[in-house]
């Protein structure tokens, strides 16, 4: 929203300069995002109003004309110049001040050069042009930095003080606010200034003339009937009839002012209900009433309801609109007139010929004003107000502002008759304030007069009660005292966002300034503090992963559905998904199931750059649970590796590709160091997975996840190159459901470890897990380590097996072993082996 | 003196000094030194066979050969020890400017660097972590949080509209990407409730925003939200300026100025001196000086009672702020899409 400050000034006297001002208002809520100079170049001894005394024929040049101009000094001046509005005065009388006003800039003055694309200022210089001295400029609206335009000069209005300097005629500055929230109190010249008053002890000045508001308020029936239909939508409905108005260009101060704060000049009657909403906030619309007599036949019925199904209106910007039944629509009896609140409609709009108009100032639902505004897709400076609530008592002041100037600045004969129906005025709200409560939740010794001072200036009742003796009984400190102090407070019209006590301090709050509040610490209770498992599982895991090479990547939950489809070499039907309703694309559509494809693309796109990929995410996958308020969200940790085990370096390096083992090594350095004994590795199967290279993963029983080489149509389907791909994808919370309990430590033994190979052939399926789980348990306690040092295929052994060598290690806690203790384990694990697994040893 | 000594010693001195390494001074001990069968106990058992007038002599030519040759052995020792601690020395030296050989190691995401960051200083002030789900429904993200549809504080924020049905409707607006991490509030209130609270809520949120530069359809926020029987506008702005100081360095400034949540009565936005321009005024903090860290407020009482809290006896305040932004400004980011663009030549360069 921009406001011009020349505007404000007609309402509240400006006591500080406009930067410190802007501050203010920005600290007390009112933010002020930027501040425009019109008129930054304009010096005042250089740039003046001036007037046209004499146009003649330039000597030498068809195109160009010298102009002689007053402009306030004792001696006018000549000027050379090609504006095309001027060549009509050549050789006009133009004596008795019957010359065109200009603005006009004499020698050192700045301006924009008029012909340059860009913006560039250039100093006026005296000269001659085709050998006439032109001793100034008479300037277009580009060269004084306004506009563009640059066709001809500006013409500015005819009382327009000759000798002014233009800077203090036409020079303004331009507030442009972002103020956040649905006050509709905000959204217009004095609810600004209303705030600047309050902010700088000042005293706002109306603008309406009371008197004005005496005019009679009953409806009349003989212009038109008011009936409203929904009241719930339509909170009331005002109008007045002014006759005899004659339609044309609004003067040019009105002009100026809708265009600097954003507004576009149409007529002087769309221009003038545009200013009384930009003053006082209150959306008007002018109805054509001729045309209205004309549909109904006669005298006018207006009617608020809501839209039949079906109904359609063409509105002013000439779009046909499906209208909904619960949109609120302004109807007469022949059909729709204007979408209330929002946009009148081209059937009775206003236009050159109108002599007549009803003028109509309403009051809506602002939830419904803003359904309508979101359904039917249609901005308007009517809805966005009327959307942030307006002060439902100003329909009348709004129509007598209004017609005040219709009659001033719209000629003809103008007899403004009111019409108002208001089903169910708003009762006055009143909140019982307690000093206390706005000392306690501020942390600060606000003085109850200055509560008082600043409630006032907002323009709140204020009546203070439990103070006895005129205020010098109560003081500040009276906790909960039934003495202290109460504030029944009386909220205006206009504040309809206020209704609690906070809101009111709020109020006092910002008016205060927070700039002015000391900075404490929390001194309440400090709550009982807990400790979060999951948080501390998710960065442990976080640690251990980096600490094993991976670098962490973060990737977006809503995905691709076709990404997942290709993970999982099916079509996954769309109803196991979260469906997002609304997507940015149809790559945004459905939340993830899986970690994986994120992690596949972060892959494809970083081996453009790089050989090697070691990566991971830890995240949240989203499953649908109908039956259940929320989708599942299942904590998951994906990695994957790629590209050769060692990065190129001056010292021999493995280049073996990175493989299932080189994962499988990090999911054990991860279970080690979360402690999880109880870990079960088996065959496993995934559709991402290489059949043969996956394993599934068991942590005290429950399936955590599979760890596998990625399958190699799932690779061509991500267009990775081919090369093995490690993946993984684990179940945080069942990785995690054992977490966090600490295990006593393992004694350590100063007895002397015994050293003992083991190699044994057995069948190519037999798994090596089983063979060592089969060692460890025929060796019990006494066998404090177990290695796998070989797998060995071919010579000495017979096809379709395999030979497995160990290396162990016996100790026990209390004693030296003794080969005889030794031979006795071993015999029993050889056994073991034999009975179970049909292993032999190695010979 | 007797001519086998002398012939004892000049053997065993020449021949110590071809010995030039540890093995050969080995067996040069053992030949002449050693106790059975050495050639100088040889020469001591000699004695012995002496008559009783010559041995006199004979003992001190042969402890004179033995001082003189255990003499020199000493000194060959040490020469050999020196030689080869010599050879050692500059035999191996290296070029010390070669690149060392690098554990690998991965990296947190900047990220979770910063969220870290965040945990760590509040901690020190006693809130802890709360997490909530990043689905939520529409009374949580809005209803609660004193924002009933259609109301214009929804238009603060984008919402992306999900569903769990099989047949899902274009027009349902019962789920929704949480559009911030204060339904959070909510959530944490109802399990606490009547224990005071101090927690903050990170977490994942969405807008309806496309992807650019500036703007991110996802990206992370934390909340700060204290409940309790004495909570105070002053203590959300000392807390505020704790964070920055912690944050940011020990000198930044806080400027407090009022403005508008729905769910927070009084709404304040907490402001910075800005950290590039120290308050003059530059591109980043749009030449205001200032840059915004968080916007904030004490609880409205609507939802302290939503959360089951009583405002006539509890109050509290919230805070939220983004994740991502303060480490677009600490590193000096220009573009958002870097965080989800996971470009190991962007993530590697942090931490």
């Amino acid at each position: 929203m921009k406001i011009p400050l020349s505007w404000l000034k007609d309402y509240v006297d400006i006591t500080l300069p406009v930067e410190q001002l802007a501050e203010r208002l920005t600290l007390a809520g009112l933010e002020v995002e930027s501040l425009t100079r019109i008129g930054e170049l304009w010096d005042r001894d250089k740039i003046f109003v001036g007037q046209i005394l004499a146009v003649t024929r330039h000597p030498d040049a068809d195109r160009l004309v010298l102009a002689r101009v007053a402009y306030g000094a004792a001696e006018p001046l000549t000027v050379v110049t090609g504006a095309p509005n001027l060549y009509p005065y050549v050789g006009q009388d133009l004596s008795g001040g019957r010359g065109p006003k200009v603005a006009f800039a004499i020698a050192g003055a700045r301006l924009i050069d008029g012909h340059s694309v860009e913006r560039k200022v250039v100093t006026l210089k005296a000269g001659k042009i085709r050998g006439v001295v032109s001793q100034g400029m008479v300037c277009s609206e580009k060269e004084l930095d306004l506009s563009d335009e640059h066709e001809g000069i500006l013409i500015l209005p005819a009382d327009a003080p000759v000798g002014m300097p233009l800077a203090d005629y036409l020079g303004d500055i331009i507030l442009e606010f972002d103020i956040k929230g649905a006050f509709g109190h905000l959204q217009c010249v004095v609810g600004i200034a209303r705030e600047i008053a309050a902010l700088t002890g000042q005293t706002l000045r109306h603008p309406v003339p009371p008197d004005y508001l005496a005019t009679p308020r009953v409806p009349d029936a003989d212009f038109a009937g008011i009936v409203i239909r929904d009241p719930d939508l339509c909170l009331r409905y005002s109008a007045a009839l002014i006759e005899g108005v004659q339609v044309g260009p609004s003067p040019y101060w009105m002009q100026q002012r809708l265009i600097r704060a954003g507004m576009r000049p149409i007529n002087n009657i769309v221009d003038i209900t545009n200013y009384v909403m930009l003053e006082i906030g209150q959306p008007l619309h002018a109805f054509d009433y001729d045309l209205l007599c004309q549909r109904a036949g006669g005298r006018p019925t207006i009617i608020m309801r809501r839209a039949y199904p079906g109904e359609h209106l063409v509105t002013l910007d000439g779009v046909d609109r499906e209208l909904d039944p619960d949109m609120l629509m302004i109807t007469d009896t022949a059909g729709t007139i204007a979408v209330g609140g929002v946009m009148g409609g081209a059937n009775t709009e206003v236009s050159d010929r109108t002599s007549t108009v009803l003028l109509e100032a309403a009051n809506f639902d602002f939830l419904s004003i803003r359904r309508t505004t979101q359904l039917l897709k249609l901005s308007s400076e009517a809805g966005a107000r009327f959307g942030k609530r307006v002060d439902p008592e100003l329909t009348v002041a709004a129509l007598a502002r209004a017609g005040q100037l219709m009659a001033e600045l719209a000629g003809g004969t103008v007899r403004p008759v009111y019409g108002d129906v208001y089903p169910n005025p708003a009762s006055e709200k009143t909140i019982t304030l307690a000093p206390n409560y706005v000392n306690r939740l501020l942390g600060i010794e606000v003085p109850v007069p200055e509560m008082v001072r600043i409630l006032r200036a907002l323009e709140f009742g204020v009546e203070e009660v439990g103070r006895q003796g005129g205020g010098e009984t109560s003081r500040q400190g009276e906790e909960g005292d039934s003495l202290s102090p109460c504030l029944f407070v009386t909220v205006p019209t206009h504040r309809q966002d206020v209704t609690i006590p906070a809101d009111l301090v709020e109020e006092i709050g910002r008016v205060y300034g927070y700039d002015r509040m000391p900075h404490t610490l929390l001194q309440d209770e400090l709550p009982p503090q807990r400790r979060n498992l999951a948080l501390e599982g998710e960065e442990k895991v976080r640690d251990v992963l980096v600490g094993c090479g991976l670098t962490e990547v973060i990737t977006y939950s809503m995905i691709d559905r076709r990404d997942e489809a290709r993970l999982m070499r099916r079509e996954v039907p769309s109803q196991e998904y979260v469906t997002v309703l609304n997507p940015l694309s149809s790559e945004r559509a459905h939340l993830r199931r899986t970690l994986l494809p994120g992690l596949l693309n972060t892959a494809r796109a970083n081996l453009r750059f790089t050989e090697r990929v070691a990566i991971f995410e830890l995240g949240r996958v989203f499953y649908p649970r109908p039956a259940e308020t929320l989708p599942a969200e299942l904590r998951r940790v994906s990695a994957l590796l790629v590209g050769p085990r060692e990065p190129v370096g001056w010292q021999p390096r493995d280049a073996t590709p990175l493989g299932f083992f080189d994962l499988k090594g990090v999911v054990e350095t991860l279970l080690a160091r979360l402690e999880l004994k109880e870990a079960i590795w088996e065959r496993g199967e995934h559709p991402a997975m290489h059949s043969g290279r996956t394993a599934r993963l068991l942590v005290a029983g429950r399936e955590v996840g599979h760890i596998g080489e990625l399958h190699p149509l799932v690779r061509v389907a991500f267009d990775l190159p081919s090369q093995p791909v490690a993946i993984m994808e684990l179940d945080l919370d069942a990785l995690l459901a054992d977490w966090g309990a600490a295990a006593p430590m393992t004694e350590i033994s100063n007895q002397p470890p015994v050293y003992e190979d083991l190699a044994v052939v057995v069948d190519e399926a037999v798994p090596a897990a089983q063979v060592a789980g089969l060692i460890r348990q025929a060796g019990g306690k006494l066998l404090v380590d177990l290695r796998l040092f070989d797998v060995y295929r071919g010579g000495q052994i017979p096809a379709g097996k395999k030979s497995l060598a160990y290396s162990l290690t016996f100790q026990a806690v209390d004693r030296t072993l003794t080969d005889e203790d030794t031979g006795k384990l071993r015999v029993r694990i050889v056994g073991r082996l034999a009975r179970e697994l049909n292993a032999t040893l190695r010979a | 003196m007797h001519e086998n000594l002398v012939a004892l010693r000049e053997a065993a001195l020449s021949e110590l000094a071809a010995a030039v390494d540890a093995e050969a001074l080995e067996a040069w001990r053992i030949k002449y030194l050693s106790r059975k069968g050495g050639a100088l106990s040889e020469a001591v058992k000699a004695l012995a066979a002496l008559p009783r007038e010559e041995r006199p002599v004979y003992g001190q030519a042969v402890n004179a050969v033995k001082a003189a040759i255990e003499a020199a052995f000493a000194k060959r020792q040490e020469q050999l020890k020196a030689a080869a601690l010599e050879a050692e020395l500059s035999g191996s030296a290296i070029d010390v400017t070669l690149p060392g050989r690098k554990p690998s190691l991965g990296r947190l995401h900047v990220t979770t660097q910063n969220l870290r960051q965040l945990y760590a200083i509040f901690a020190e002030m006693g809130f802890q972590v709360y997490d909530a789900p990043d689905v939520e429904t529409d009374d949580y993200n809005f209803g609660l949080l004193n924002i009933p549809p259609y109301h214009p504080a929804r238009d603060m924020w984008d919402t992306f509209w999900v569903s769990q049905s099989a047949t899902p409707q274009p027009t349902e607006r019962s789920l929704v990407m949480r559009t911030h991490t204060s339904p959070g509030q909510i959530r944490v209130m109802r399990e606490r409730c009547p224990e005071p609270i101090r927690v903050i809520l990170p977490g994942k949120c969405y807008r309806y925003e496309q992807i650019t530069a500036r703007s991110e359809h996802q990206f992370y926020q934390m909340e700060g939200l204290a409940v309790g029987k004495n909570i105070r506008m002053t203590d959300l702005i000392g807390t505020l300026q704790q964070f920055a100081r912690r944050m940011y360095g020990a000198g930044r400034r806080l400027r407090v100025r009022g403005s508008y949540f729905p769910f927070t009565e009084p709404s304040i936005e907490a402001d910075m001196d800005c950290i590039l321009c120290g308050g003059k005024g530059c591109g980043v903090c749009k030449y205001t000086g200032w840059l915004e860290i968080a916007g904030a407020g004490m609880v409205h009482p609507v939802v302290l009672r939503n959360g089951g809290y009583d405002p006539d006896i509890y109050s509290g305040f919230a805070f939220g702020m983004g994740v991502e932004r303060p480490a677009m400004l600490k590193y000096k980011i220009n573009d958002i899409r870097y965080f989800y663009g996971n470009d190991l030549r962007f993530l590697e360069q942090f931490g």
